[in-house]
């Protein structure tokens, strides 16, 4: 009796495989003979993150929407970054993707070794810094929005305490970090701000309790470089204002957040997409510096900024014409003079930072407190 | 202001505290579950879902406990029921854990529920410092209660002493006539259930919001709160106390530009468990009072 049960259990699972199997094969096979473009892409964590996997997953659905019939989009989701992303990457291959989109800035090496592999399909990675000639990269001046919350900052705290949570002190972090001390001190030579290090770029708890920390600590504006809406949630609570990360978060928060600055990823996948298709793709000969051949901001709405909210009419105006005028290329975040936080001249009036110098920030900019953990 | 760091500190060791005095009743009957991460996720996943599904955050109490349990059973029955190796079981609740979270809570990303409002107790609450004691919410409050309460069941009751005894030598306690996989069978779904809530916590107080694998390692953190602790709850409470301390001294003092390096500090809580465990190993006698039969396999012999 028992036997025979043993015997149709495996029997069943047997005949489902197959089924399963036969079914990939299928849908292998007619792919293969499609004429459309496949397009994969690779996540880091899964688009419910609300966070930076998210923003990529509207950038993917934007692009299968504008090119319809014509491509073919697949992602991968919760990939680690490390050595197994390689055979992530040559699974997609495998599945005739002609160009395939690695999001994260730990893909890197394996996209490189992977690209390297298969000459005839398009690599675009997402942060990082090396190229091949099949291997493009791709960036966001993420740092453009943060002045904007600088300036908003400035005006809007009355304890002249800003607080702000940085995941890790790396480049682009610290970048960040400067730019919104250089709009908050744009109109506002009081405040200043105080960076504590969550050592995550995703614990809610934690970002939680950093926030608490500032707020006792007496700030009223907080700002975040880490992915949670944990750090909105409690300023809500708490009473005090903040910004956004990475997509609009106003629903977690909203009679506390200010705005956020919004990942669009959209017409970069559109833009890249459509050179494949003319045939016209290539990495560029753009300056071969950490910020890769596309690095592009607010003009080009790479970066888009939700509406401004929870502020006087007065202050929402000023931060649309300090958008407008970082859109426009007629505000320079970067110009000289500016000090360091000591008070040492690192850039002579009149003279505006490169993008190589952007990357090679090892300095806080006056309105920030303390130093730089090394 | 000091105030306020010392209310921040008591909220975030509140579900290392219930956690871990679940666990601890678990290990002090001899069984080891090492999913107390995965038990915790299913809390608080579930208790985000009842609370959004419902409106009442207090139902999302029940629900995070009730989930707890739930993946707790499946777990006694592996190691009770089939004898299974208690580190491998407990590894994969906290991996099955994760994932069925996960999926579960797919649908609840990106909203957001009214949290558990906080308790202020009048008059008492004035008081300056130990005021803050008062304005807690009803979880903390509960938490400090089943504190005691388990302190006493477990030192002081006849079922608390056969459960230890079960924990100390489960062959002599079966010799005895006790039944030792029904001890440990309840002290098991107990342990689920504190976990649960540990994890309920989460979305219902500190960030009322789901996330996947938002505990981030809390489970881990009463694991070792367990052997930190040397098994005996009141000091359980001390040691999440003195952990959530750490933890918000390193930011605060991020904030004031102290310059003791972060890292050391979050390193502390770690340290002091590594040195319970290796005196605990170093000595021919058990010094901290291990139960003696923790994480061995139960065969039953008539």
């Amino acid at each position: 009796m028992n036997k025979i049960a043993v015997f149709l259990g495996v029997a069943l699972i047997a005949i489902i495989g197959a089924f399963f199997l036969f079914q990939d094969e299928k849908e292998v096979m007619t792919a293969g003979k499609s004429d459309k473009l496949k397009v994969g892409f690779v996540y880091l964590t899964n688009p419910g993150d609300h966070g930076w996997t998210y923003a990529h997953e509207v950038g993917r659905q934007q692009l299968q929407k504008h090119f319809g019939n014509k491509i073919e989009t697949t992602f991968v989701e919760n990939v680690p970054e490390g050595p197994d992303a390689a055979r992530v990457i040559r699974d997609l291959v495998a599945q005739d993707n002609k160009v395939i989109f690695t999001t994260s800035f730990g893909y890197m090496e394996p996209t490189l070794k992977v690209a390297k592999e298969y000459p005839d399909v398009m690599f675009d990675h997402i942060t990082g810094y090396k190229r091949a000639p099949n291997m493009a990269t791709g960036n966001i001046r993420f740092y453009e929005g943060r002045y904007v919350q600088g300036v908003v900052a400035g005006l809007t705290t009355k304890s002249n305490t800003i607080g702000y949570l940085g995941a890790f002190p790396i480049p682009e972090v610290i970048q960040g970090i400067n730019s919104f001390a250089r709009g908050l001190r744009s109109v506002n030579k009081e405040a200043s701000i105080k960076v504590v290090w969550v050592n995550s770029w995703y614990d809610p708890v934690k970002e939680s309790d950093a926030a608490k920390v500032l707020i006792a600590e007496g700030a009223d504006v907080l700002a975040q470089h880490t992915d949670s809406p944990a750090m909105l949630q409690t300023a809500e609570k708490a009473g005090v204002k903040g910004f956004g990360q990475s997509s609009d978060m106003h629903e977690f928060a909203p009679k506390a957040q200010l705005f956020s600055s919004v990942n669009n990823w959209g017409p970069y996948y559109i833009s890249q997409v459509q050179k494949v298709l003319d045939g016209k793709w290539s990495t560029g000969d753009g300056p071969d510096h950490w910020a890769g051949n596309t690095w592009k901001g607010i003009g080009d709405d790479f970066l888009v900024l939700t509406e401004f909210k929870n502020m006087p009419a007065s202050v929402a105006e000023k931060a649309e014409t300090v958008r407008a005028g970082i859109a426009a290329g007629t505000l320079n975040i970067f110009e000289g003079p500016m000090k360091d936080n000591q008070g040492n001249m690192v850039l002579d009036a009149g003279k505006v930072l490169d993008d190589g110098g952007l990357w090679g920030m090892n300095y806080y900019v006056e309105g920030v407190e303390g130093s730089i953990p090394n | 202001m000091f105030d306020e760091l010392l209310l921040t500190v008591l909220l975030t060791s509140v579900p290392l505290i219930l956690a871990a005095t679940g666990e601890l009743v678990v290990e002090r009957s001899g069984v080891l579950n090492l999913g107390v991460e995965g038990m915790m996720l299913m809390g608080a996943v579930a208790a985000f879902g009842a609370a959004s599904l419902s409106g009442n955050p207090y139902i999302g109490i029940v629900g995070g406990g009730l989930a707890g349990m739930a993946v707790a059973g499946v777990f006694a029955l592996f190691v009770l029921g089939l004898a299974t190796n208690q580190v491998a079981t407990g590894l994969a609740l906290t991996i099955f854990g994760t994932g069925l979270s996960g999926l579960i809570g797919a649908p609840l990303v990106g909203q957001a529920i009214d949290g558990l409002p906080s308790m202020t107790l009048p008059l008492l609450s004035d008081i300056p410092l130990i005021g803050v004691f008062f304005q807690l919410d009803i979880m903390a409050y509960l938490s400090i209660l089943i504190v005691a309460l388990t302190s006493i069941f477990l030192m002081r009751s006849r079922a608390g002493l056969i459960l230890r005894s079960v924990g100390i030598n489960h062959d002599s306690a079966h010799a005895l006539g006790y039944n030792v996989l029904q001890v440990r069978f309840f002290a098991i779904l107990f342990g689920g259930f504190m976990a649960g809530l540990g994890g309920a916590y989460l979305p219902l107080v500190l960030t009322p919001h789901w996330a996947e694998g938002m505990t981030a390692g809390r489970g881990w953190i009463a694991l070792a709160l367990v052997v930190f602790a040397s098994w005996q709850p009141w000091r359980v409470s001390i040691g999440a106390v003195l952990f959530g301390g750490v933890t918000i001294m390193q930011l605060a003092g991020q904030a004031r530009g102290w310059t003791i390096p972060a890292q050391f500090l979050s390193m502390m809580p770690y340290l002091a468990t590594i040195v319970v465990l290796v005196t605990i190993s170093g000595r021919g006698r058990n010094v901290f009072g291990a139960p003696m039969h923790l994480g061995k396999r139960f065969f039953m012999t008539r």
